[in-house]
């Protein structure tokens, strides 16, 4: 875990980045944001959120990312990024008929 | 039904039982919230390995125990678990105290135990004796991954600081010695491996120390030498130690002895 360019000071080897956990259910078709934890590296992080996050038999695939890889939207952008969507209801395909055939979609 | 057959199915319960409950101690006081849930996880796996034995050692004796009566009501000398199993989570000759413990004592041994059971329970699964085989293959995939926490940790404290490194080292170095207790014949082994119920130990020896060496040397952790006393908890011969974890283990149990949930 030395890393020789790695700050030294006592705070930097003591506090682990945060990574984000996804999690493929047995029945899910994606995987689900369902939380996050601190772990050194990818391996350890992976390695944790088995323990964390799968222990009811809640997946059968995990995935980990930096959470610091995340670009988010700002919640001061609300009105300009999601209001004006809010009255473009010939946006959704409601109005369709979907064959049973087609399955899920 | 043979004792020895028991005897040995005891041998494999009491070692889950004990490191168990040593396991369990770090609960609430890992060293991080993600290990602290890891610990217990794995705490929770090895009683059940534990609770699996006794009911099957209960139904073969049908004498009336049962798996709290062989967890709860059995003293020091009927336990078969290994020496090192019951040995506190600290490298000081006498640690005095619960802040004694030390993570890389806690590593070092599970590391040595689970890379003995990940073998042993494969073996296991051609037993004769179709229960144990059925408890051997839910075993091998917990104890598959026990090792791969602990082998984990020992590489990332070995090759880490100097500190981790040193504490480590001082770890691997105190429990390596009990290792030797694996190896020691006994009768109730020697006539499970004759009777298909059970695995030659023994045979498990090349592979052990080629696995230890492997993960010692990706560590930049020394072997220390084998040698010196070998201990005898398989034989009920305990240390000192036994008779504080059953204390506190059992003491709930005997205080209520009718108690149920």
């Amino acid at each position: 875990m030395s890393n020789p360019t790695a700050p030294s000071t006592p705070s930097a080897l003591k506090e682990w980045p945060l990574w984000e956990v996804f999690v493929r259910s047995k029945q899910g078709l994606e995987h689900k944001h369902c939380g996050s934890l601190h772990a050194a590296d990818a391996q350890q992080a992976l390695q944790m959120a088995r323990d964390i996050y799968t222990r009811r038999q809640e997946g059968v695939s995990i995935w980990v990312l930096p959470s610091a890889s995340i670009t988010a939207s700002a919640p001061d952008d609300k009105d300009a990024f999601f209001e004006p969507a809010a009255d473009k209801i010939y946006r959704h395909p409601t109005f369709y008929q979907i064959p049973d055939e087609v399955g899920h979609m | 039904m043979a004792q020895q057959h028991t005897d040995y199915l005891l041998h494999l319960a009491d070692n889950a039982l004990i490191l168990g409950q040593r396991t369990a101690e770090w609960c609430g006081h890992g060293p991080v919230l993600e290990e602290d849930l890891a610990l217990a996880n794995m705490s929770l796996d090895l009683i059940g390995q534990a609770r699996l034995l006794y009911q099957h050692v209960a139904a073969l004796r049908n004498d009336g125990s049962t798996e709290d009566s062989l967890a709860y009501f059995r003293d020091v000398p009927d336990f078969r678990n290994y020496t090192l199993l019951e040995l506190p989570h600290s490298t000081a000759l006498a640690p005095t105290a619960a802040g004694d413990r030390d993570y890389a004592a806690t590593i070092a041994r599970n590391f040595l135990y689970s890379a003995l059971m990940v073998p042993l329970w494969h073996g296991l699964q051609a037993s004769n004796d179709a229960q144990l085989a059925a408890i051997a293959a839910k075993s091998f995939k917990e104890a598959s991954y026990h090792l791969r926490h602990s082998r984990d940790w020992l590489v990332r404290l070995g090759d880490g600081t100097d500190e981790s490194h040193a504490r480590m080292q001082q770890a691997i170095d105190h429990f390596v010695p009990y290792v030797q207790e694996f190896w020691a014949p006994s009768e109730m082994e020697a006539a499970a491996a004759r009777d298909g119920v059970g695995v030659d130990v023994a045979s498990l020896c090349e592979g052990f120390d080629a696995m230890v060496d492997d993960a010692l040397t990706e560590a930049t952790l020394k072997r220390p030498k084998a040698g010196g006393f070998v201990h005898t908890g398989k034989h009920g011969l305990h240390s000192e130690h036994l008779g504080f974890v059953l204390a506190e283990m059992q003491s709930l149990a005997r205080a209520h002895p009718q108690g149920v949930w």
